[in-house]
């Protein structure tokens, strides 16, 4: 096992910048998600790690082993690929083995360990089949297995749940998760589906345009993301230009909002829906005027429109109100709901 | 509505159908005509071939198999398809390799060039060949010229289009992740090819040696200056034999030509499908 550090990692095509500049540091054992949308560098940054792409700059290591110049057949990895990949013409247990032949194991210590891997991914009694007579899911955990019967040093994922349909994509990840931490093993996955990231993650890496924006725990992200991309992408958000004055930030029609850690300078405030409580009108907070009013069975999605003319949208739990058009009420915005960031604009 | 019959479909409809059944059997009819003809021819009794035949014997065969000519040029075309072809394949399929991985200047002129035995004449290729070999034989004094082997580097050029043509299409349709989950696992890119990607394209390789063998089987045009006494294909020996006599002894090897061939193409299609790897 070993953490994972790379540097200034780059990759251009001609003109364009597939990747520009990622520095990351993954933890030994630890479970870390690149996060993005589609063509924001994630695959090219782990084919980067896997070796399959030679970076334009920058460096990957490996443990104490710098493998930037390393083919991947010699950087000691396990890769999951959307497509599975599976060797079409070996039987299941065949696949699993391969990584192990080519690795001189002995015969009887390659069907221990092929059966302990097939069994992990509660796959016993599979060994015969060939891929194509078994499931999609079925078949992302045979690659599973084939992955980490090497004990690779590092688990390499992309988008490996991407191809099953949602019940399934919900059992893999959690079978992904369980089997990292038995394992420990430092694991790098891709994907954009961020409740996916979130729920597998110790960490993420949110990227966009080839650059990392943010590198926190799920809810470090989710909680006080460091921009508005960032902000969106993990989940809906409020956001409103103004300026910061000594721990208030004050919007640009006027409302004082008290902000708790705010930075000099911030110039957006970003609120989640569901950070925001609602009470009766002339409660201590915002007074505001249902625009719409949704329920959803857990709760309600509110459309607010504040004093200031500036819109809200608030998710809260059912408690019994019957909310609607044209309602008045005041809308409570604790200074831990806010976050300031500096949009730079 | 009103424009259908009870069986659902309009008078037209119906018509439409059977000019294109009764066109359908017409061109199947006309491809398998000389098939049958040959087939008919050889199981006639009579020494010349008339209609309706004098009757039917299987002596024919049994003409053909003693004639020695006719039998060791089958062999000599057995052998020389069976090298030629895996000649070609040993070229060819790291040459595919190359053409369907490779991005490198000059790729698209060294497919081309790989094919263009296809579009030179093959009695063109046979005679340069002759030259050349002649040439040969006479700087070096090695007896080239009227040895078999000539042949088989004339045949060579036969199989290399089919071989390069059907086993760069079969890589290209390898899904190269497949390729890299073993790359991962630490296998070497030659370790990669030999135990995941050539098992993958296994089929192709086999359409390609059925192809290559068939073609080179049946050439005479590429053979014809290369052929010597004793050193003849079976096409050339027919060929040959017709010269002098006109019997249904060709036909009885034509037909066991036909069976051979149409037993290699079923057993191929057995293995591989056919229709997806060409
Ligand atoms: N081989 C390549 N040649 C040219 N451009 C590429 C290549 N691979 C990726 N790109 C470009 O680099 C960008 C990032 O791609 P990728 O890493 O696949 O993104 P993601 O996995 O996040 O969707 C995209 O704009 C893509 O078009
Ligand atoms: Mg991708």
């Amino acid at each position: 096992m070993a953490g994972i550090r790379i540097e200034s990692l780059a990759k251009r095509y001609n003109a364009v910048s597939a990747v520009d500049g990622v520095t990351l540091d993954v933890r030994d054992g630890e479970f870390l998600v690149l996060l993005g949308p589609s063509g924001c560098g994630k695959t090219t940054t782990l084919r980067m790690i896997a070796g399959f792409v030679a970076p334009s700059e920058g460096c990957v290591r490996i443990g104490a082993r710098d493998v930037t110049h390393e083919p991947p057949y010699r950087r000691n990895i396990g890769l999951v690929f959307q497509n599975y990949a599976l060797f079409p013409h070996l039987t299941v247990e065949e696949n699993v083995a391969f990584g192990l032949r080519r690795r001189r194991v002995g015969e009887a210590a390659i069907r221990t360990r092929v059966a302990t891997a097939l069994s992990r991914v509660k796959l016993d009694g599979f060994g015969g089949r060939y891929p194509r007579a078994m499931s999609g899911g079925q078949q992302q955990r045979v690659a599973i297995a084939r992955a980490i019967v090497i004990e690779p040093d590092v688990l390499l994922l992309d988008e490996p749940l991407s191809n099953l349909d949602a019940q399934l994509r919900h059992d893999v990840r959690g079978e992904l998760r369980r089997l990292q931490t038995e394992l420990g093993i430092t694991t790098i996955m891709v994907t954009h589906d961020q409740d996916e990231a979130m729920s597998v993650a110790d960490r993420l890496a949110v990227m966009e345009k080839g650059q990392v924006r943010q590198v926190g725990t799920p809810s470090e992200i989710y909680r006080r993301p460091a921009d508005r991309f960032v902000a969106s992408f993990v989940g809906r958000a409020n956001f409103y230009a103004g300026r910061a004055e000594r721990g208030i930030f004050v919007t640009a029609s006027g409302l004082r909002l008290p902000v708790a850690d705010l930075a000099e300078g911030a110039d957006t405030l970003m609120i989640r829906p569901e950070a925001v409580g609602l009470r009766p009108a002339g409660a201590d907070g915002l007074a505001a005027t249902v625009e719409t009013a949704t329920y959803l069975g857990a709760g309600w999605e509110l459309e607010l429109r504040l004093a200031g003319g500036e819109r809200l949208s608030v998710v809260a739990p059912d408690a019994g109100e019957h909310w609607r058009q044209g309602q008045i009420l005041t809308a409570h915005v604790a200074p831990t709901a806010g976050v300031g960031m500096r949009t730079g604009s | 509505m009103s424009g259908e019959t009870i069986l659902g479909r309009r008078p037209v409809e119906i018509l439409a159908r059977a000019a294109l059944r009764a066109a359908t059997a017409l061109v199947l009819a006309y491809i398998a005509m000389p098939l049958a003809l040959v087939v008919w021819l050889s199981f006639m009794a009579g020494e010349i071939m008339v209609v309706p035949p004098e009757g039917y014997s299987l002596r024919w065969y049994g003409v053909a198999w003693n004639q020695d000519q006719l039998r060791s040029g089958f062999v000599t075309s057995l052998w020389v398809a069976a090298v030629a072809t895996t000649l070609g394949l040993l070229v060819t399929v790291p040459a595919s390799f190359a053409l369907a991985r490779g991005r490198f200047p000059g790729r698209e002129a060294v497919l081309q060039l790989l094919m263009s035995p296809l579009i030179v004449p093959g009695i063109v290729i046979g005679a340069s060949i002759y030259v050349f070999l002649v040439q040969v034989e006479i700087e070096t004094g090695l007896p080239l010229a009227g040895s078999a082997w000539g042949i088989v580097v004339a045949h060579l050029l036969l199989t290399v289009p089919w071989c390069v043509r059907l086993v760069t299409a079969n890589l290209v349709g390898v899904n190269r992740s497949v390729e890299e989950a073993a790359l991962s696992l630490g296998a070497s890119p030659l370790v990669t090819a030999l135990t995941v990607t050539l098992p993958m394209i296994w089929p192709g390789l086999v359409a390609a040696a059925v192809f290559g063998f068939v073609v080179s089987f049946g050439n005479i045009e590429v053979s014809l200056f290369l052929v010597a006494p004793g050193q003849t294909t079976l096409p050339i020996a027919i060929l040959q034999y017709l010269q002098w006599k006109i019997d249904p002894t060709i036909a009885a090897v034509s037909v066991a030509q036909i069976v051979l061939i149409g037993a290699a193409l079923v057993a191929t299609s057995r293995i591989t499908n056919l229709g997806k790897v060409v």
